[in-house]
């Protein structure tokens, strides 16, 4: 019991950031219908932006958020604009294939810049974990898990309750309408591709200290974070949330359970299941038999 | 040989697009469904050729049930529709959109096509005849080898009766021939339709140019709130009172 | 004049070991062949059905694996051990083609991905079977009959067969009735299956024998190298597939085979200017700049500057969306 305690306290600081991943591409994949490979990549440059402003600037760790936060915002505009914004109308291969291009660019580019071996982030906080009853948690985990709900609110907050996110929610209903009412679609789609990305490079900079960081490390970020937008349902601000949580769970769950070495399975396993039980995709509109 | 549906209701997300809807194709007839907008002519089409499971009902051609199986297998039965929006293969030429067509017209397999060489080039060549007799027949012998995605809107819409006619329909379903077509395309494509019957096939078509229906039709249809309000020839139709309370003030005229 | 071109050709590759008679260049063209031959399977489903697998590396792996374990543990002899590979690379094809019957685009791509990293993690885990990391080494040379094709040359011969292989069924293939379903079922689904294309049927078809083919190069790969590790699922051999034939020129023929030469002769010959590290970033800037310049590849772009007939702007939208 107690180490099932363990394992859902543990799950749900992974969820969490799991969870800041999913929000993020269930926007971009499911307002700007991009299929985001390069998201793990934004995620990877949240940790070494950590990386350099808690090793190298030695600021403190909100601050390295921050600056994660904005690598992130600042890179994912400058994709949109450059890249994402002339191909708009293209199909989906194309699009697809540009982000592959984009994904295979930055984690070489992050390799030649940063090299191969794996950096551990430094970070503030007391080593020694907290322990709580039957749970024992490290301070850093805390603070992660605190931080990562604080973000996860503001998504919300601003996706909801702001006139951007009234914008980016008519935009992902009815396009057309809402060009037609003044939306401007282009601003929306820069805004959304921009705070996703941020979302993902702030995910990268929590988990970065709490692991480490090495220039692979958004490959299984992005299959996670595909995994978590297929379980929630595209576009679904709740259901990437719920669905992040739920994978972190699942992975500590499984990797105490059953085996470690497979830990990184149960997001691929999702992703089989549930687009195996859920026969139509998204894309096909009609209800067909066969 | 006759095309029949018998009871045949559809309904999505509430909606009761067809509420028992019953009818027979007449063999060798030219059938129209019209109705106002709404009324299911679309929705009867996709059930009839399988791109829709009904809720209810049954459809049956020679007798034998079609409900339930794929589109693909109900145009193996010799069923087969077009589309109300444009539909080719946008990047094939004209020509190849044609024997693309023309898949029902052998059964070579996987194995044939890596072994048995000489009865395949005999096969192929049989083919692009088909195609340029086919291609000759709507009158596209012209843009043969251009782009169909490229060719005027009427132009496609030839390709697309190009691309049913390959698959030797027996019974052949057009989703709105007429829509958005100058006066004079209607036309042709009246007469093509035409000689498509004398050729043996049944037609049913959906149209709301109602002087392209009543000027073509044996048999017409009309559907409103998803069931058949009346069936006649056009004459007995063009003076039907609820038909005409169905359309009150709405007439689909001519371009 | 195109006869000649390619009997010329044909002239060149039977007699390659004795020309560039160097071993390292014999290398360069026996994995030239091998990645030909996967090339040439992953253009069937990506250049035909217009489905990108982004987890092809899994079949090659397949192939790889069950060929080195058939002869290596159950000490099969190669050929039928070569056999075993297609075979079941080609099942594991039918699964994911199966499995993604109702999945297009993205979907069919992440569900692709996601076999790639399953069996990717089987093979790292299963230590018993696979000797985990620490993979399969000593992997026996090929036999013919009492011959040995252990030099580099008759295993270029063996490669080459197997490029030949690859390219008459892609080629027969492509020009049959078959290749027009699959043409068809990218360009417009619905009127597809409305003029009696079986849509299933030929999407698994398609998968099947795309898996087929990368076994049939993991084999070649496996008895080349003589070792295998679960390294064969690394990424970057799918991507360098995909940059093949997309750089290539997908849905020609001559695409992949154009692709496979140029990009394992390309990282050698600049293997000395540059990392692999720079190689790849290279890779994903070249992917980018090829759609937005040369989104046909760059087959397709030669045939056309020669003919002089351009066809309309390619990439931009399909009636499916």
């Amino acid at each position: 019991m107690e180490t099932l305690l363990q394992h859902l306290v543990n799950g749900l600081v992974l969820g969490g950031t799991y969870a800041l991943l999913g929000i993020g591409l269930t926007l971009i994949f499911g307002l700007m219908s991009v299929v985001n490979f390069a998201h793990g990549e934004f995620y990877t440059l949240g940790a070494y932006a950590a990386f350099a402003a808690l090793a190298l600037a030695g600021l403190p760790f909100v601050a390295a958020l921050l600056a994660a936060i904005a690598a992130g915002a600042l890179l994912g505009a400058l994709c949109e604009r450059a890249l994402l914004r002339p191909l708009r109308g293209h199909s989906i291969d194309t699009i697809m294939l540009v982000m592959i291009g984009v994904w295979i660019a930055m984690q070489n580019g992050e390799l030649l810049v940063w090299g191969g071996v794996a950096k551990s982030i430094p970070h503030p906080f007391p080593t020694a974990p907290l322990v709580m009853g039957p749970v024992a948690i490290a301070p850093l985990r805390i603070i992660v898990l605190v931080l990562a709900v604080g973000l996860i609110g503001s998504a919300w907050l601003l996706v909801h309750q702001t006139k951007l996110g009234r914008a980016m929610r008519a935009t992902f209903q009815d396009r057309d309408t809402a060009a037609l009412m003044g939306v401007s679609i282009g601003r929306v789609h820069a805004a959304t591709f921009a705070f996703g990305s941020a979302l993902a490079a702030a995910a990268g900079a929590l988990l970065g200290p709490v692991f480490l960081a090495y220039p692979s490390m958004g490959d299984l970020a992005s299959l996670k974070a595909f995994s978590v937008v297929i379980l929630g349902g595209l576009g679904n601000l709740t259901g990437a949330t719920i669905g992040g949580l739920l994978l972190g769970i699942a992975e500590e769950l499984g990797a105490g359970y059953i085996s470690s070495g497979y830990r990184d399975a149960v997001g691929f396993v999702i992703i089989i299941a549930v687009l195996l039980l859920r026969p139509s995709g998204l894309f096909a509109r009609q209800e067909r038999i066969g | 040989m006759t095309l029949a549906i018998s009871e045949l209701a559809v309904s999505f997300g509430g909606v009761t697009a067809l509420d028992g809807v019953s009818f027979a194709v007449r063999p060798g007839s030219i059938t129209s469904v019209i109705g106002p907008n709404g009324a299911g002519k679309t929705t009867a089409f996709n059930a009839i050729t399988g791109f829709l499971r009904p809720t209810a009902g049954r459809i049956t051609y020679d007798g034998a049930a079609l409900t339930g199986l794929r589109p693909s297998a109900i145009a193996r039965r010799g069923i087969v529709r077009t589309f109300q929006r444009t539909s080719v293969f946008p990047s094939l030429s004209v020509a190849d959109n044609v024997l693309t067509g023309l898949h029902l017209s052998s059964n070579a397999g996987f194995l044939d096509v890596l072994v048995r060489r000489r009865w395949l080039v005999l096969e192929e060549s049989s083919l692009h005849a088909d195609v340029d007799e086919i291609i000759a027949f709507v009158g596209l012998g012209h843009r043969r080898d251009e782009m169909a995605s490229a060719l005027p809107y009427g132009e496609q819409r030839l390709v697309e009766l190009a691309l049913a006619l390959a698959a030797r329909p027996r019974v052949l379903l057009l989703d709105e021939p007429g829509a958005g077509m100058t006066g004079a395309e209607k036309t042709v494509v009246s007469g093509l339709i035409r000689k498509v019957r004398d050729q043996g096939v049944t037609i049913l078509l959906v149209e709301h140019d109602m002087r392209m229906v009543m000027g073509i039709s044996d048999t017409v249809i009309v559907l409103n709130h998803g069931r058949v309000i009346a069936e006649g020839t056009p004459g007995e139709i063009q003076a039907h009172p609820d038909v005409i309370r169905a359309y009150l003030g709405a007439t689909s005229g001519p371009a | 004049m195109m006869a000649l071109g390619r009997g010329l050709l044909a002239a060149a590759l039977l007699t390659l070991p004795f020309w560039l008679a160097d071993p390292y260049y014999l290398h360069i063209a026996i994995m030239a062949g091998i990645f030909a031959v996967l090339a040439l399977s992953l253009n069937l489903l990506l250049g035909y059905t217009g489905q990108l697998s982004l987890g092809h590396a899994a079949f090659f792996g397949i192939g790889a694996y069950t060929s080195a374990l058939l002869t290596l543990t159950l000490e099969w002899s190669f050929w039928p051990a070569l056999a075993a590979a297609i075979a079941l690379a080609g099942a594991a094809g039918w699964f994911i083609g199966r499995l993604s019957l109702k999945l297009r685009g993205a979907y069919f791509v992440l569900v692709t991905i996601s076999f790639a990293g399953v069996i990717s993690q089987v093979s790292v885990n299963w230590i018993e079977l696979t000797n985990g990391p620490l993979g399969l080494p000593g992997v026996p040379a090929p036999e013919l009959g009492p011959w040995s094709l252990r030099t580099k040359t008759a295993y270029y011969y063996l490669v080459l067969a197997a490029v030949a292989l690859s390219y008459v069924v892609s080629r027969r293939l492509v020009g049959s009735r078959i290749g027009r379903a699959f043409v068809a079922l990218r360009e417009n689904e619905a009127l597809a299956e409305s003029i009696g294309v079986d849509v299933t049927h030929y999407l698994v078809l398609a998968a099947v024998v795309s898996a087929a083919m990368a076994g049939l190069g993991g084999s070649l790969y496996a008895h080349y190298t003589r070792f295998v590790s679960p390294e064969v699922f690394l990424f970057s051999y799918t991507v360098t597939m995909v940059i093949m034939v997309v750089a290539g020129g997908k849905g020609t023929l001559a695409g992949p085979l154009v692709g496979a030469v140029l990009f394992t002769a390309l990282p050698e010959a600049l293997r000395l200017a540059a990392s692999w590290q720079w190689q790849m970033l290279a890779y994903g800037l070249l992917l980018i700049l090829l759609v937005f310049f040369l989104p046909r590849g760059i087959v397709p772009q030669v045939v056309a500057s020669f003919s002089g007939h351009p066809r309309s702007a390619p990439g931009s939208k399909t009636p499916l969306q």
